[in-house]
């Protein structure tokens, strides 16, 4: 898992972990990932470095490739890959902060992306696996409040779609995950949205899709409605408003 | 500034003030500059909101990551906010539980620590205070320091109960407790006024690790504080079932009930059912142990039974040395002024813990549920005059509406607890709503 130290991505590792799922985390800050192993090991009732760590920023793709192979190695093959990093700033401070927004937009998607080729050669190498990526209901339309953020959600989305069409068949499960507003610390700095989940009930529809391989998830399911509704709402009122 | 529209309350629901939280799992970050943390807000009043001049508190839940656990010597050290619910989820299957624990498990570590909760067993393994090993704290000038019994004692005494006015939780350390199962063996009795239930409390004491009693606080004259006194203790594994206990079915109350369902005549016709339900003066039974210490976590917002305007709860101790009549004359006041709580808990408290404002002390606890009214301000002051003249005092995780000369009559502690805050936050800048309301922090 590449993120699993915070937000969703704490909550999915500590059901697959509860589960007796053997797991293998990635993060940038090795003491922060060693603080997130040990929690994952007591709640599962397991020894102490059960659960394995290895140093891995989104903003660094060098790194990628040694650092799945050193999970691979502790795992002893893995057959699932969890992506849940990624940046985020207000749409404000993008358009404020070029070099962030460059920053976002790189590894949110294109190193995202890269990390998810080095993921996916592995898992068809082995004859398939699950390769599971928080996008996010941001990519699902150019918005005022995403336009930026939720361009390079968009491409990952897109990318994640374009997966699963080739690679089915071959015994991938690309499943591209797209939250609505949760309540973490990446939307603290926000004004809570209605339809608002928690991560908890988010993990248990991701850790869902994960057993089933549905390629596309909405949490809380109500935004699969809700960005039906965006998508089909002509220009000039999305003009208007400023969802 | 407050973001438009959002509002901060307790668990009351009164009073509701303009804020938002803050969230993150890395609180030492998001606790710099502001004044207050806060946890599941399940303390009543407004313990845990703003001063007026404030919009934003810390909220520790994202913080919920359980940072070591000895098997041997049973200490856990976590986050600040990690809850209760994942404590019992996680450890009670495996022969642990927490040393003392209130009686819901929607709070979080910190509120445990800030609040210094009792329970059922209080008058035997005292507070929560009692077992924690240390803290780390997240001062007012953004250094993070760790104080225990030993180290920076002081400011250790003074953060235990001392609802998070002397730092940020970041974490802290206690002892949990071995069970013998996860079941509880209950013995219950009903006891026909509040003679017999002091009597019945003070004797179950000496016995039984856990008691507690509900009160018909109704009845008047002779019948005066009628009510079923649980006495319990965790099932030897003889005795338990083999199998774990499932978790509870919860259900939900959707909307805020209209006033009159918490009114006076329906708190007298549950009172009596729930009084002659009790067929039997005395049951002895196997108990799940959420029915035992949690019974209302099953119904999901079960504050919004009391309506818009929201609860409070008043809960004294009544000193031993107040006498055997206390307890009487303090429900006098309630009846007089026709108050009306549907629930009344009452409990023996065991010695004065570590906490420089804990809250218990030897002598009889009293909490009384009730629906906010225009006449609540004035039943709160009739009750804390009562407070005040049998030498007890008030529990602030309950409180909202207790004026701050109740408030310094009936604690000489105050003083104490005010020198600590001086030393480690000099310009006040921890504060709460309360603590402008009954420390006189400014607004």
């Amino acid at each position: 898992m590449l993120g699993a130290t915070k937000g969703m991505g704490r909550a999915v590792a500590r059901q697959l972990a509860v589960r007796g799922d053997a797991l293998f985390l990635l993060g940038r800050d090795p003491s922060d990932l060693a603080a997130s192993a040990r929690d994952l090991e007591i709640r599962a009732g397991r020894a102490e470095g059960s659960v394995g760590t290895a140093p891995c920023d989104l903003e660094r793709p060098d790194d990628f490739g040694a650092a799945l192979d050193s999970a691979d190695v502790v795992l002893g093959g893995f057959d699932t890959v969890v992506v849940t990093a990624g940046l985020f700033a207000t749409q404000d401070r993008l358009e404020a902060e070029p070099r962030f927004a460059q920053r976002v937009l790189t590894a949110d998607f294109a190193n995202t992306v890269v990390f998810c080729e080095e993921a996916r050669r592995r898992l068809l190498a082995r004859g398939g696996g699950t390769l599971c990526v928080f996008s996010s209901v941001a990519g699902e339309r150019g918005r005022k409040p995403v336009i930026i953020y939720g361009a390079a959600k968009a491409g990952l989305s897109h990318y994640m779609e374009g997966l699963d069409h080739k690679f089915h068949d071959r015994g991938l499960r690309a499943i591209c995950v797209k939250p609505g507003f949760v309540r973490t610390g990446m939307t603290a700095g926000l004004p809570t949205a209605p339809f608002a989940g928690e991560p908890e009930g988010v993990a248990r529809d991701v850790v869902r899709a994960i057993d089933r391989g549905s390629p596309e998830v909405y949490a809380p399911g109500i935004w699969r409605m809700i960005m039906m509704v965006i998508r089909m709402l002509p220009r000039f009122v999305m003009r208007k408003i400023g969802f | 500034m407050g973001r438009k529209g959002e509002t901060l309350a307790g668990w009351g629901r009164a009073p509701v003030v303009p804020g938002h939280e803050v969230r993150s799992e890395d609180l030492a970050r998001i606790a710099d500059g502001r004044p207050l943390s806060r946890g599941l807000g399940r303390s009543y009043g407004d313990s845990s909101l703003p001063a007026a001049s404030d919009h934003e508190v810390v909220s520790t839940v994202l913080a919920d990551r359980i940072l070591s656990f000895d098997p041997d010597s049973g200490v856990l050290r976590a986050e600040a906010g990690l809850s209760l619910e994942d404590i019992y989820r996680v450890f009670l299957p495996r022969g642990w539980f927490v040393p003392v624990t209130p009686g819901t498990k929607f709070v979080t570590l910190g509120g445990m620590v800030a609040a210094d909760v009792h329970g059922k067993n209080h008058h035997k393994d005292g507070c929560f205070g009692a077992h924690v090993l240390d803290i780390k704290l997240r001062l007012a000038d953004g250094r993070t320091v760790r104080c225990s019994p030993l180290v920076e004692p002081d400011l250790f005494r003074a953060t235990i109960g001392g609802m998070g006015l002397t730092g940020h939780i970041l974490e802290a350390a206690f002892k949990m407790v071995r069970v013998p199962s996860p079941w509880i063996w209950q013995e219950s009795e009903r006891m026909p006024n509040i003679e017999a239930f002091m009597a019945g409390l003070k004797a179950a004491s000496a016995d039984w690790p856990m008691t507690a009693g509900w009160i018909d606080c109704l009845s008047s004259g002779p019948k005066m504080g009628r009510g079923i006194l649980f006495k319990s203790r965790w099932a030897t594994a003889a005795e338990a079932p083999s199998r774990l206990p499932r978790p509870k079915r919860r259900f939900s109350i959707p909307f805020e009930f209209p006033q009159f369902v918490l009114g006076r005549p329906s708190i007298r016709v549950f009172n009596t059912l729930f009084y002659w339900k009790h067929i039997p003066r005395v049951k002895r039974r196997i108990v799940h142990p959420e029915s035992t210490f949690y019974p209302l976590d099953m119904i999901w917002h079960w504050n919004r039974m009391y309506g818009r305007r929201g609860l409070t709860q008043h809960q004294c101790v009544l000193p031993n040395e107040a006498g055997a009549g206390a307890a009487r004359r303090f429900l006098e006041v309630l009846t007089a002024r026709g108050g009306a709580s549907f629930l009344c808990v009452i409990k023996d408290c065991g010695p004065e813990g570590v906490g420089m404002l804990s809250f218990p002390r030897p002598g009889i606890s009293i909490a009384l549920d009730i629906a906010v009214r225009k006449d609540t301000p004035a039943l709160i002051d009739a009750l804390n005059e009562c407070v005040v003249k049998e030498g007890g005092r008030i529990y602030l995780a309950k409180d909202a509406f207790t004026r701050a000369e109740h408030f310094r009559a009936m604690d000489p502690r105050i003083e104490d607890f005010q020198r600590v805050r001086r030393i480690w936050d000099p310009n006040r800048k921890l504060r709460s709503l309360q603590s402008v309301r009954l420390l006189g922090d400014p607004p």
